[in-house]
């Protein structure tokens, strides 16, 4: 008890460690972003509520890494990740995910589970259970005499995970297939009858999260680390955001992305390092309560 | 009853006594297979018959474990010197100590596990489908990382019980039928309970829940106490796991998310979702297809687990005895007509 005051106290005492505490959120939160955007599109599109995101994210960080133990370039590995990554998705959709669409909802929630459980024994039984990173050899920034690093390679990251979400923004936009993702999200039915092939939609849809994942996951190898079964907190912080945000509500997704980042940091700082797995589950108990009661309030009864 | 079933029903039994004492060498494995009975059943009063699947059921199982080795050691001892393992302490357990806290905690670990279905059942049940799934899995992973924190309860390291005084065998034997039965009285309790009016409202909520609530039954109780009666069996079982165990940690044996909490579902799916002997024949299944594994795709074995979910769960999900029952309708006493038969093939 006293440690966890004895911390609180230092962030007033210090109020350059907020700082540093926001922005190592901001940093994390950019990439959780990401993955919770791949989990609200293909959760509102086709109404499939992907356990394995996190395991995507993974694999991908292990596509990078494989890469640059074969001796090819690190920023390489991101559009690499990403082309692997939506193979591997479009194969997993034709596979199972394509059968689990018209099901109830339990059933795709057990089926991703089970997919989960398989990706993250393969990547085990592949790469072996250490954990790995790739180091991109850059410099550290110091700000405030030293009190706030920020290595450039975070820098990149940060920069590359934005790049990579304004991609798929203006994709969904403007391009024809970005149109009818979000015409079959609407209305799955109507947009069969004008003509769209929600099949392909739904395949391609689920190819590009897992595609985004990949990335997100390439970008996390080279500015942390990952280990096979590392991918359960990753779906779980997807869904803590996707939860409080809310489907297809893409700058509310960034937001919540970015503020669970720092939560998650502030909980670290001030609980101990040992509860940022347990934190991370607590903020999605907290936000499914928070929306019960909301809901209970729009609850009517005639008296 | 018909007769053959009193005879199935004598045979089931008398197996279950010959059992251990015929496969000595499998004595543990067989206890396992007590243990997935109990709780497929038990997760498929929630998930088949009242049709709010949990994916929190294992934190009772947890729960279950940890109360009732520290009902059993604060019994004796003060519960934070006999955790610190620094302390070098060595502590003895008579035989009555060890028989008073083992039937003491394992009935505290069903009882608390009740009251606690009851507090998060309060908080959950509000939520629907998958929400509720992943709200239970939510706690059931927060509990296990909360308890692998704290540091009175042994944190991250767990708690080592007393062994077993007598002899290791006879041991074995004695866990078996305790595993036993848990299982029997579950399926006489289910048996029972499905055929009442209770059994009929919790199956009218799975159907339809607003229309059972606007029928008059109260909703929330109903699905407050079966998830209490559920919790209060896995707790038991959990209870005799931690003593058949000896030691046990956190996330690995006790709030074991992604082993048996995942595994009591595919059970379940596996027999047939919502059908009285489904849970049990899935357990079997299941059981056999996991020690098989285990013991000839070592290393792969995992995968085969993971494939055997995504398979049942996507080409298989009515289960054996849905299958059954659409193959041989007889047997489950649906008699259907020759012509309607033939005019609908």
């Amino acid at each position: 008890m006293d440690q966890i005051l004895g911390n609180i106290g230092l962030l007033f005492e210090f109020p350059v460690v907020n700082l540093k505490i926001v922005l190592d959120g901001i940093m994390v939160g950019a990439l959780f972003a990401l993955a919770a955007y791949g989990l609200a599109l293909v959760w509102g599109v086709m109404n499939v509520k992907n356990l394995a995101q996190g395991d995507f994210v993974i694999s991908g960080g292990y596509v990078s890494w494989w890469l640059v133990q074969h001796g090819f370039p690190p920023l390489l590995g991101v559009p690499v990740a990403f082309v692997v990554m939506w193979g591997i998705g479009w194969v997993i959709y034709k596979l199972v995910i394509s059968r689990v669409i018209e099901r109830d909802l339990f059933t795709s929630l057990l089926a991703t589970f089970g997919l989960a459980i398989m990706m993250a024994q393969i990547l085990n039984l592949l790469f072996g259970s250490d954990t790995q990173s790739v180091d991109l050899g850059y410099d550290v920034l110091y700000f405030f005499d030293g009190f706030i690093d920020v290595p450039i390679a975070k820098l990149i990251g940060v920069l590359m995970a934005s790049a990579l979400a304004a991609g798929v923004i203006i994709f969904m936009k403007s391009s024809r297939m970005g149109q009818a993702i979000r015409a079959t999200a609407q209305d799955a039915r109507a947009a069969r009858v004008m003509g769209i092939d929600t099949e392909k939609v739904y395949a391609f849809t689920f190819s590009l999260n897992s595609a985004i994942c990949g990335a997100a996951g390439a970008i996390i190898v080279m500015v942390w680390l990952v280990q096979p079964f590392y991918g359960i907190s990753y779906s779980i912080r997807a869904f803590v955001i996707v939860t409080a945000a809310g489907l297809g509500n893409l700058p509310g997704v960034i937001a919540a992305g970015l503020g669970i980042g720092a939560l998650e940091q502030y909980g670290a700082h001030i609980f101990g390092i040992g509860y940022q797995q347990a934190i991370a589950v607590m903020l999605l108990l907290l936000v499914l309560l928070v929306r019960l009661i909301q809901q209970r309030r729009n609850r009517q009864v005639l008296k | 009853m018909a007769k053959n079933k009193i005879i199935l029903y004598a045979l089931i039994l008398a197996f279950t006594f010959v059992a251990p004492f015929a496969f000595p060498n499998f004595g543990t494995q067989l206890a396992t297979l007590w243990l997935m009975i109990t709780v497929a059943l038990t997760w498929d009063m929630t998930g088949g018959q009242m049709g709010y699947n949990s994916l929190g059921n294992i934190f009772f199982y947890g729960t279950g474990m940890y109360v009732a080795a520290l009902i059993s050691i604060g019994m004796v001892y003060d519960v934070g010197d006999y955790t610190n393992a620094a302390g070098g302490g060595i502590y003895k357990f008579t035989d009555a100590q060890y028989f008073g806290g083992l039937f003491l905690g394992i009935i505290g670990a069903g009882l608390f596990c009740s009251v606690t279905a009851v507090v998060i059942g309060y908080l959950t049940f509000g939520l629907r489908g998958p929400y509720f799934a992943i709200g239970t899995l939510g706690v059931a992973i927060a509990a296990g990382e909360l308890v692998s924190n704290w540091d009175w309860v042994g944190g991250g390291q767990g708690i080592a019980l007393p062994v077993y005084p007598g002899d290791l065998d006879t041991g074995k034997i004695f866990f078996y039928f305790l595993f036993a039965a848990v299982g029997v009285s579950v399926f006489i309790f289910v048996k029972w309970l499905y055929g009442t009016r209770f059994g009929a409202a919790i199956n009218a909520i799975r159907d339809d829940e607003e229309k059972a609530d606007a029928m008059g039954i109260h909703t929330l109780r109903y699905k407050l106490y079966t998830w209490a009666m559920a919790a209060f069996f896995v707790g038991i079982a959990g209870g005799i796991s931690a003593f058949q165990l000896i030691h046990f940690e956190p996330l690995e044996s006790a709030y074991q998310t992604i082993n048996l909490g995942i595994f009591m579902v595919v059970c379940v799916l596996l027999g047939g979702k919502g059908t009285l002997w489904g849970p049990v024949v899935g357990a079997i299944l299941f059981h056999l297809f996991k020690e098989i594994t285990w013991n000839y795709l070592l290393g792969w074995q995992w995968v085969a687990l993971g494939a055997l979910i995504v398979v049942t769960v996507v080409y298989f999900q009515d289960g054996v005895m849905g299958w059954l029952m659409h193959k041989r309708p007889e047997w489950f006493g649906i008699r259907v007509e020759k012509k309607v038969a033939e005019a609908a093939e």
